[in-house]
Formats: structure tokens, C-alpha cells, sequence
């Protein structure tokens, strides 16, 4: 799992430095955000100066599905106040994936939280080697970003298979990313998530009424 | 190049707003957690949300242009490892070094 995530930070540390960015803003961007789609999408908004409003605007878009993530991610089961915080600040996409397939059902807090400081360590890690590396590999090396889609098409389909009875699920899913990328290109993310959960809940409350009938 | 003090508030500004989208919607949802209706959702999340993500990384993929064959490719290789295998890291790292190799070299600019 770290290793899936290290090429991905190599490539962002990459960018950062193709940009022409000082090197150290690659870990710590990382460090501190620890979140694969906005840190790709930082990189331009940086290099061109953006205003903070802009930026603070952005994460909040980009972002917003991490709010989803306290339905399920199993914080309860994190003990200890420090632990507690640092779990919520590291609760990146593929920390959610981890723990909320049915293997991760016995883990225990140590394991959780242990599990998250490594995925955010390889990250950083992978970001600084990526910045420093980043002079001496030769421009014409392009397509490690692509780490970031394997990964999450793996995610994917293990979530998938967790659940193998219940093929509406994904199914809606990607039907509401395509709508979402034909109606609200530039807020795909965002709207593939309202869909999604607006399809789940509508599917939830028709099931009910059924019952009801029967 | 950009400063330093701008580098630094743009990393504080965009941590803070990330961090709250983190951390704050546990204590709004943490009563809720017996809700049957947040129960139903809880379950049926992960499976959607990593399919939602995965598209949104090939979103702009250029379907009608013959370079789109090299993530195509390398999908097509994770997917197929994956199923077969089952090793997250194996169909990780052969995808993405189907796309590095075709990208850099085969459809090199």
C-alpha cells in the first residue's frame, strides 16, 4: 500500500519542481494536506500566484467529499484524544479505503493509526525524493501520475468485491461521475457525490415504502 | 518564483480548510451514528465513492486521440493483474509502469 502511494508522491514532487517551485514545498504541501487530487491541482494554482481566497475556495470543492467520510471511517474505534486528532488529519482517500473494508473490522486503534502515519510517511517521503530527484530524471519521463488512477481502481475493485451482492452501488456510482463530468465539468468530484448519495438515499427511502406496503 | 511567506500561507490556508473538512463532520455525525438511514449509507459509501474517485482521475482522458491507448493500456493491465492476482501493489506498480514506458517512449511528443 505505501509503495502504491510513494510513486504517486515521486510524480507530484516532479511537478513541483518542473513548475519551478522550490523543492521543499513538494513534502511540505504533502505533509501537511496529505490529499493526492488537490495537491495535483495546488501545483498550477501556486505557480500562478493564486490569492489565498482562491485557494481556501478550492480545497473547500475539492475537498468537500471528505466530509462523506465520517459516515463510515471507524474513528470510535480510535482511542487516545492525540490519536484521535492525528487520525482525522491523515483520513485521505486511501487511509478511508483501508479501513472501511470488512478485513479492517478487528483492527485495533494502534493498528489504525499506525497504518495512517505510514501511508503519510511514504507520501512525504516520495514527494521530497520526487522534488529532489526531480533535476536529474530526464524530462521525457512522463506518466508515473498514472499511479494515482491504479491505485484507486484497485481500491475500487477490492470495495466492489466486499460487497458482490450489491452491484447497484458501484453501478450508480459511475453513473453519477459521468453525469457529473458531462453536467459539472469543473466540479465533477462535488457533484458525482451529491448524485451518488442523493441515488443511495432515494433507493434507501423507496425500500422502505415497500415494506411498508407488504 | 514564488515566495516563501506565499508558499507557507498557501500550505496553512488550504490545510486548515482540509483538516476541518476532516475532523468536524465526526462530531456533527457521531450522534447520528444509530440512525438507520446513515446506517444504510455507511455501508453502501466506500464501494461508490472509490469508483467516483478512480473516474474522476481518467476524466480528461482523450478519448479520441491515439495517445489515450497508453493509460488505456496500463488500465487495462491493473485491472485484468488485479482480478487475477489480487496483489494490490503488484497491479499498482505493473500499471503504472505500462503507462510510464508506454508514455515515455512509444507516444513521446
Amino acid at each position: 500500500m505505501g509503495l502504491g502511494l510513494m510513486p504517486m508522491g515521486l510524480a507530484f514532487g516532479l511537478l513541483v519542481t518542473h513548475t519551478g517551485l522550490p523543492w521543499w514545498s513538494a513534502p511540505m504541501f504533502s505533509a501537511v494536506l496529505y490529499t493526492g487530487a488537490f495537491e495535483f491541482l495546488l501545483v498550477p494554482l501556486v505557480a500562478t500566484g493564486a490569492p489565498l481566497v482562491t485557494v481556501g475556495l478550492t480545497a473547500l470543492l475539492v475537498n468537500g467529499r471528505h466530509a462523506f467520510y465520517a459516515l463510515s471511517f471507524p474513528l470510535h474505534r480510535v482511542h487516545g484524544r492525540l490519536a484521535k486528532v492525528y487520525s482525522t488529519f491523515a483520513l485521505s482517500d486511501e487511509a478511508y479505503a483501508m479501513t472501511t473494508g470488512s478485513r479492517a473490522d478487528s483492527w485495533t486503534s494502534a493498528r489504525i493509526v499506525s497504518l495512517q502515519a505510514f501511508m503519510h510517511f511514504y507520501c512525504v517521503g516520495g514527494a521530497a525524493t520526487g522534488a529532489l530527484l526531480g533535476s536529474l530524471l530526464p524530462a521525457g519521463v512522463t506518466g508515473l501520475e498514472f499511479a494515482m488512477s491504479a491505485l484507486l481502481v484497485v481500491l475500487a475493485l477490492d470495495a466492489v468485491r466486499d460487497r458482490r451482492e450489491d452491484l447497484p452501488t458501484p453501478l450508480s456510482a459511475l453513473l453519477a461521475a459521468l453525469i457529473a463530468r458531462l453536467v459539472f465539468p469543473d466540479q465533477m468530484l462535488l457533484g458525482a457525490f451529491v448524485l451518488f448519495t442523493a441515488a443511495l438515499l432515494a433507493r434507501h427511502l423507496a425500500g422502505r415504502t415497500r415494506h411498508r406496503h407488504v | 518564483m514564488s515566495e516563501a511567506p506565499y508558499l507557507l500561507a498557501v500550505a496553512t490556508v488550504s490545510a486548515a480548510v482540509t483538516w476541518a473538512l476532516r475532523a468536524l463532520p465526526f462530531t456533527a455525525l457521531t450522534p447520528l451514528r444509530a440512525n438507520r438511514t446513515l446506517q444504510y449509507l455507511n455501508t453502501r459509501m466506500p464501494a461508490g465513492v472509490m469508483v467516483i474517485l478512480a473516474l474522476y482521475t481518467l476524466r480528461d482522458l482523450p478519448l479520441t486521440h491515439l495517445r489515450a491507448a497508453a493509460p488505456l493500456a496500463a488500465l487495462a493491465v491493473t485491472v485484468g493483474l488485479h482480478l487475477w492476482r489480487r496483489n494490490a501493489l503488484l497491479s499498482v506498480f505493473a500499471g503504472t509502469a505500462v503507462n510510464v514506458a508506454l508514455t515515455s517512449i512509444v507516444f513521446a511528443a
